[in-house]
C-alpha cells in the first residue's frame, strides 16, 4: 500500500459524478420532456397537400362565369439541391436572377430540409417547358396551385376576389396554412366555405434528404381532396355587363333585384375593374396600383357606401304617416316655395297644396317636413322622441339601419340613429322636438343608406310591403341554399298603403320629375332623390321598378356628382330596365343610351357631350 | 494442464462479460442504426454490421493471442512500442488520407486505420514504464521533463493532424499521475481555467469584471478573517470607480460604456490596494492582486484563444453548447438532432429497429460517434440507463484490479486504461445529450469501426493479461 492509494476513491467519485449526471439529465431528456417525441414525429413525416379545384360560378341562364386554371409552383429542398444551372432555370420561369437568388436564399434559411416554394403561379406553358428538363434541377419540385379565370372579365366586385390567407384568419380556423388562397370578398369571400372543397393530405415518411421512404402509418391518416362545389348565381351576366357599359367613366353602382325572390340581378359598383388583374402573379403589381388610385377601383360601392337617401326616403314617409294615421291620401298641405316656421325655412319649388300622389310626382320637399312632423308630434305619443323611435322602428322594417343581405362581409350597415344619439350627440342635453330633425323629411340629415338596401326597399315598394333577403346565390351543388332567402319579411307597413304611394311613383316617371326617362310600353314607377355631398357635386340617384304589375326588377342606381337624379340616374336606370325587360333599347331611346355610355364625370378634362341647364331642375 | 487451467482461473471473467456484452449490444445497434430494407441479414458483409461482426472476430482473435502472451513482453517492449507509434503518428502527416478534416488515417484500400487511437496504447505503456521507474520522482526536473517528452509529443503530433478530439484525450493522463502523487491543484487549477473559459463566453465584460473583483475580497477574507480591510477595499474600489467615471464623462462621450469603465478602476484599485498591503506589510496582500490580475490578464486570452486559434466549426459547437449562438439548422443540428433521437426515445424506448430518428439518417454519423443516439431512442431511459451503469462498473472494475496490482507499472497502466475508457465515455455521451461541446471521438466498444474496437479491445486485455500475472511480478 502506498501513500496515495485513498486517491483512488477520489478517481471514483468523479466517474460516478459523471455517471450520475448522465443518468439524470437522461431522464430529464426521455422521460420527462414530451416535446422530443413530437419534434420527431415532424421530422420524419412529410406532408404533401393536394389542392382541391375550386367550385365554378354560373349565372342564373347558365352562364359560365368563373373557372380554374392550374399553375405551378416551383419548390425547393436547398439540402437536396446541388449547383444548377440559375440562368437557363430564371430564363424558362421568366423571373429576374437576383429575385430567384433572394427568394432562393429565404428558403433556405427557412428550412433545410424542407421545401419552401421560390417561384410561385408558374404557368402552365413555362411548366411544360420544365417538365423535360427537371432531371437536371434536383431538388426542385412542383406544386399544383388552382388559380381563378374568367370567361367575361366583368363584375369584380360581386364575384370578388382569392388572396393569400392572412394570419389572423389562419389563427381563427386551422384548415388554412401559410400560402393557401382564400376567398377575401365578394361571392369567393361569402361562399368560401362551399367554393374551397377539402384538401387532401398524404403522409409520408422521409429522410433527412427528404426522400420519401414510405407511407406514414400505412396510409391510414391519408385524406384525399374534395372538389369545390360549383354555384348557380342570380345575377345576369348579360344586364350586368350593360350596366358596367352605362356606368363607364363615372363613379357610382347599380343594384337591381327581381322583387318576387330577392334574388339580386346585377350589382355593380364603378369604376371597376378587370377580374384578371388579381390573378396570378400579375396581381403583386396590379394590386398596390388599383389600391393607391384616388378613384376607389377597389371599394364595392353598391354594399359598401352609404349616402344620404335623400327624396327617394318620400315614399318611406308617406307610408309610415298613412300606417301612423296622422294623414289620409287626400290630406293637403301646403307649399309657399317650401316650408316656413318662423326663422326656419326649408326650401322648395312650388305654390301650391299637395295630396300625397302628386307630392311624390312633384318630390314636395314642403309637404314631407309637414307630414314627417305630424307623424312625430303625433298624439299617439308622449313626445317626439316617442315618436321618433316609432318612425325609426317602422323604417328599420324596411331593412334600413343594418346589414340587408346575409351574405357578404364587406357590406356596409347605413345608419339610422337612436334618439338616444340626438340626446347625446346632436342636441346636448336631449332638448329636441320634431323641427329639429325635420331635414331627415327629405332624406337629408344623419341618416345613410347603401345603393343595396335602396334596392332592396324598391323591392319592397313594388311588392307592396314586404321583401325575401337579397341574395346573389340561387343554387348550391349538392346542397342547399340559407333557407332565410325564401322567407318573405314583412314591413310594418300595411299593403293597403302601398298604392297611393305606387301612383306618385308612376307618375314620376310619366309625367314627373324623371319623365325624360319614360319607357314607352312600359308601365314603370320611380323616384329621383339627390345625395348631399358636403365634398363636391351631389350625388344622383334613383329607384324605380317595373312593370308597376307584377313587377319583375327593382333597380337602385347611384351616380356619384351627378348632380341630381333626372340627370344620369334616371336614364340609366330606365335603360337598365328597358334591358332586361326587352334584351333591347328602342330607336327612339338609342341616343339617350349613347350619351349616357359616353358621359364621362370622372375625367372632366374630356369632351363632355351633354349641356343641361340648371333651371326648373328639380327632384 | 494444470498450468494453463490455472491462467484462464486467473483471468477477471467479470470485466471480459461486460466486454463481450458491450461488443454485441454495440453490433445490434449498428445494424439497426444502418439498417436497410435491401440487405436485411445480419451477417451482410456489404454492409456495416456485417463488417463490424469481421472486426469483432479479429478482436476476439487477438484478445486471446494478449491473454496467451506472455505480460512481461509489454514491460519489457513497452518504450519501443511507444516509439513505433510515434513513428506512424510521424509517417501519417505526410502518408495518410484526410478524413473529416483530419489527416489521420492510413487508407489500405477500403481499410482505414487510425494510428493516433493507438498511440493512446503506447502512451499508456510508456507512461507506466516511466512512473514504475527506479529514480522517478515528480519533484525531479528530469523526471519532469520525461513526462512532457511522453505526454507532449504525441499530442503536437496528433495536433498537426488536425485532431483535437483525440489530443484532448491526453488530458486525462493526469488522472493516472494524480493517483501516483502529482498535486491536487493541478487538477483544480485545471478546473479554474474551464471554469473562467465559460464565464468569460457567457458572462457580458462588465460583470466578468465585477464578479472576478468580487471572488478578489471573497478569498481575502477568507485568509485573513478581517471585515475592516474588506471595507477599506470596496471603498476603494467604489472611489477609483466614480474617479474614473468623471474622467470618462469629462474625456469620452456618452453612452457610458460600463466595462471599459470598471476594467480601468479594477485595475487602479488593485494596484492602490497592493500598494498600501506591501507598506502595511499584509502578506497575502499581493498573492491575491496578482492572481485577481493574472484572471484578468487569463480572461483576455480565452477571448483572444476563441476568437483567433480556435477553428470556426469549434467555435461554433462551443457557441452552441454554452447556448450564446443557437442555429439549429446549421452548427447546432447535429446535437438538435441527436437531442431529439435520444429525447423521443421515452422510457421504453421504440423498439429494436422502430427507431426513426436514426433509421431516416437525422443524426449524423449514426453509427459512429452518434452511436448512443440509436441506443436512446430504441432502447429508451431503461436502455441508456444501462448502458450509463455499465461503463460506470466498468470503470470501477478497472481501478479495482489496478488497485490490487502488486507492480507500480500494471497499476498505473490499469489507470491509465480506465482514464481513457472514462474520457471517451464521459465526451461521447456528454456531446449526445449536448452537455459538452461535439467532439468526434467513438463510444468504446459500441462505435462502429475496426480501429477503435481493436484499440480498447488490446488496451483492456493487456490490463487483463498484466493482472492475471500479478503474482508471477512478485519474484
Amino acid at each position: 500500500m502506498d501513500s496515495y492509494s485513498k486517491r483512488k476513491n477520489i478517481i471514483n467519485l468523479i466517474f460516478f459524478l459523471v455517471g450520475g449526471i448522465f443518468i439524470i439529465k437522461l431522464f430529464f431528456l426521455q422521460v420527462i420532456n414530451k416535446s422530443y417525441k413530437q419534434s420527431a414525429t415532424k421530422n420524419v413525416v412529410r406532408e404533401v397537400v393536394e389542392f382541391p379545384s375550386r367550385g365554378l360560378i354560373y349565372d342564373r341562364n347558365g352562364e359560365l362565369l368563373v373557372y380554374n386554371q392550374s399553375v405551378y409552383d416551383l419548390l425547393a429542398v436547398p439540402a437536396e439541391i446541388g449547383v444548377f444551372d440559375t440562368t437557363t432555370l430564371c430564363s424558362i420561369l421568366k423571373v429576374s436572377k437576383e429575385d430567384f437568388k433572394a427568394e432562393f436564399r429565404k428558403a433556405k434559411s427557412r428550412s433545410r430540409i424542407k421545401p419552401s416554394p421560390v417561384v410561385k403561379q408558374v404557368s402552365p406553358e413555362s411548366y411544360a417547358m420544365l417538365q423535360e428538363k427537371m432531371y437536371k434541377y434536383q431538388g426542385f419540385y412542383f406544386q399544383t396551385r388552382i388559380l381563378r379565370n374568367y370567361s367575361h372579365n366583368s363584375s369584380a366586385h360581386v364575384l370578388g376576389y382569392i388572396g393569400e390567407v392572412n394570419q389572423s384568419r389562419m389563427e381563427k380556423d386551422p384548415y388554412y396554412e401559410m400560402g393557401d388562397y382564400i376567398g377575401i370578398n365578394g361571392i369567393e369571400g361569402a361562399y368560401e366555405d362551399v367554393l374551397r372543397g377539402h384538401k387532401g393530405v398524404r403522409l409520408y415518411l422521409v429522410d433527412v434528404h427528404n426522400r420519401v421512404k414510405g407511407a406514414y402509418e400505412n396510409g391510414r391518416l391519408d385524406t384525399s381532396s374534395v372538389k369545390g362545389k360549383n354555384l348557380v348565381s342570380t345575377l345576369d351576366y348579360k344586364l350586368q355587363e350593360y350596366g358596367e357599359l352605362l356606368m363607364q367613366n363615372k363613379a357610382g353602382s347599380i343594384v337591381a333585384i327581381e322583387p318576387a325572390t330577392g334574388e339580386i340581378l346585377a350589382l355593380l359598383s364603378s369604376p371597376t375593374y378587370k377580374p384578371e388583374l388579381l390573378v396570378g402573379r400579375s396581381r403583386i403589381e396590379n394590386f398596390p396600383i388599383l389600391l393607391k388610385d384616388e378613384t376607389l377601383p377597389l371599394f364595392n360601392r353598391a354594399m359598401g357606401a352609404q349616402y344620404p337617401p335623400g327624396s327617394t326616403f318620400k315614399m318611406l314617409h308617406g307610408l309610415i304617416a298613412l300606417q301612423e294615421k296622422v294623414i289620409t291620401p287626400s290630406s293637403s298641405f301646403a307649399c309657399n316655395h317650401g316650408y316656413t316656421v318662423g326663422k326656419f325655412h326649408q326650401a322648395c319649388h312650388h305654390n301650391q297644396s299637395f295630396t300625397l300622389t302628386p307630392s311624390i310626382t312633384q318630390s314636395c320637399n314642403a309637404y314631407y317636413s309637414q307630414v314627417f312632423r305630424r307623424v312625430l308630434d303625433s298624439r299617439h305619443f308622449q313626445n317626439p322622441k316617442e315618436g321618433y323611435d316609432a318612425w325609426r322602428k317602422h323604417t328599420l322594417s324596411f331593412g334600413f339601419g343594418d346589414k340587408v343581405s346575409l351574405e357578404f362581409n364587406e357590406e356596409a350597415k347605413g345608419f339610422i340613429p337612436e334618439s338616444d344619439y340626438y340626446d347625446k350627440r346632436t342636441f346636448k342635453g336631449g332638448k329636441w322636438h320634431s323641427l329639429s330633425l325635420v331635414s331627415l323629411a327629405i332624406g337629408q340629415g344623419e341618416i345613410q343608406t347603401t345603393p343595396l338596401q335602396m334596392a332592396n326597399y324598391t323591392a319592397i315598394l313594388a311588392n307592396r310591403g314586404y321583401y325575401y333577403p337579397p341574395h346573389v346565390v340561387k343554387e348550391i351543388e349538392d346542397s342547399q341554399i340559407n333557407p332565410e332567402f325564401k322567407e318573405r319579411k314583412f314591413t310594418s307597413v300595411d299593403d293597403i298603403n302601398f298604392e297611393y304611394v305606387l301612383d306618385g311613383m308612376e307618375g314620376v316617371v310619366s309625367g314627373g320629375t324623371a319623365s325624360s326617362s319614360k319607357i314607352p310600353g312600359i308601365v314603370m314607377c320611380g323616384k329621383t332623390g339627390t345625395a348631399q355631398n358636403p365634398h363636391g357635386a351631389d350625388h344622383s340617384t334613383f329607384i324605380a321598378f317595373a312593370p308597376r304589375v307584377n313587377p319583375k326588377i327593382a333597380i337602385a342606381v347611384y351616380v356619384e356628382n351627378g348632380q341630381w337624379g333626372n340627370l344620369y340616374a334616371a336614364p340609366i336606370a330606365s335603360l337598365m330596365i328597358e334591358k332586361y325587360l326587352t334584351d333591347t333599347i328602342q330607336p327612339s331611346r338609342q341616343s339617350l343610351e349613347t350619351r349616357m355610355i359616353e358621359t364621362n364625370l370622372l375625367y372632366p378634362d374630356l369632351p363632355n357631350y351633354i349641356k343641361y341647364q340648371r333651371t326648373n331642375a328639380h327632384d | 494442464m494444470t498450468q494453463s487451467y490455472s491462467i484462464w482461473k486467473k483471468i477477471d471473467w467479470v470485466i471480459i462479460l461486460i466486454y463481450v456484452l458491450m461488443v454485441f449490444a454495440g453490433w445490434l445497434n449498428i445494424y439497426s442504426a444502418v439498417y436497410d430494407e435491401q440487405h436485411k441479414s445480419i451477417f451482410d458483409m456489404s454492409q456495416r454490421y456485417g463488417k463490424q461482426l469481421l472486426w469483432i472476430a479479429c478482436a476476439f482473435f487477438m484478445a486471446i493471442l494478449i491473454l496467451a502472451s506472455d505480460s512481461k513482453f509489454f514491460v519489457t517492449f513497452s518504450y519501443l512500442i511507444f516509439g513505433i507509434f510515434l513513428f506512424l503518428l510521424l509517417a501519417v502527416l505526410p502518408f495518410g488520407s484526410v478524413v473529416n478534416g483530419s489527416r489521420s488515417w492510413f487508407m489500405f484500400g477500403g481499410f482505414g486505420f487510425q494510428p493516433s487511437e493507438f498511440s493512446k496504447f503506447g502512451t499508456a505503456l510508456a507512461l507506466a514504464k516511466l512512473v514504475s521507474s527506479y529514480n522517478f520522482n515528480l519533484k525531479e526536473k528530469k523526471t519532469r521533463i520525461n513526462l512532457f517528452i511522453v505526454l507532449l509529443i504525441p499530442v503536437m503530433l496528433i495536433l498537426l493532424q488536425h485532431d483535437v478530439g483525440s489530443a484532448l484525450v491526453y488530458f486525462v493522463f493526469l488522472f493516472p499521475l494524480f493517483r501516483e502523487g502529482l498535486s491536487g491543484l493541478i487538477l483544480f487549477f485545471l478546473f479554474i481555467v474551464v471554469a473562467l473559459f465559460v464565464m468569460t463566453l457567457v458572462l457580458p465584460p462588465a460583470i466578468l469584471v465585477l464578479v472576478l473583483v468580487a471572488l478578489s475580497f471573497l478569498a481575502f477574507y477568507l485568509i485573513r478573517r478581517n471585515w475592516n480591510e474588506i471595507l477599506t477595499g470596496s471603498l476603494i474600489f467604489v472611489g477609483s470607480t466614480i474617479l474614473v467615471g468623471i474622467f470618462y464623462m469629462i474625456f469620452k462621450e456618452w453612452p457610458l460604456d460600463f466595462y471599459y469603465i470598471l476594467l480601468r478602476s479594477s485595475l487602479l484599485s488593485a494596484s492602490i490596494i497592493l500598494g498600501i498591503s506591501i507598506y502595511r506589510r499584509i502578506p497575502q496582500a499581493p498573492l491575491v492582486s496578482a492572481i485577481f490580475l493574472i484572471s484578468m490578464v487569463l480572461s483576455f486570452t480565452v477571448d483572444f484563444v476563441f476568437d483567433n486559434l480556435l477553428q470556426p466549426h469549434h467555435r461554433d459547437r462551443i457557441n452552441n453548447l454554452l447556448g450564446i449562438e443557437s442555429d439549429l439548422l446549421g452548427a447546432g443540428w447535429n446535437v438538435h438532432q441527436s437531442k431529439i433521437a435520444i429525447g423521443s426515445g421515452g422510457l421504453f424506448g421504440k423498439g429494436f429497429l422502430h427507431g426513426t430518428q436514426t433509421k431516416y439518417n437525422f443524426v449524423p454519423e449514426q453509427s459512429t460517434d452518434f452511436i448512443f443516439c440509436t441506443v436512446g431512442e430504441e432502447w429508451g431511459f431503461v436502455g441508456t440507463t444501462i448502458l450509463v451503469l455499465g461503463f460506470i462498473w466498468l470503470l470501477y472494475r478497472i481501478i479495482k484490479l489496478a488497485e490490487r496490482q502488486k507492480s507500480t507499472f500494471s497499476r498505473v497502466y490499469g489507470y491509465c486504461v480506465a482514464s481513457i475508457i472514462f474520457f471517451h465515455f464521459a465526451i461521447n455521451i456528454g456531446m449526445t445529450i449536448g452537455l459538452v461541446p461535439v467532439i468526434g471521438i467513438p463510444l468504446p466498444f459500441f462505435s462502429y469501426g475496426g480501429s477503435s474496437l481493436w484499440f480498447f479491445t488490446i488496451l483492456l486485455f493487456v490490463l487483463l493479461t498484466l493482472d492475471k500475472s500479478r503474482f508471477e511480478q512478485l519474484h
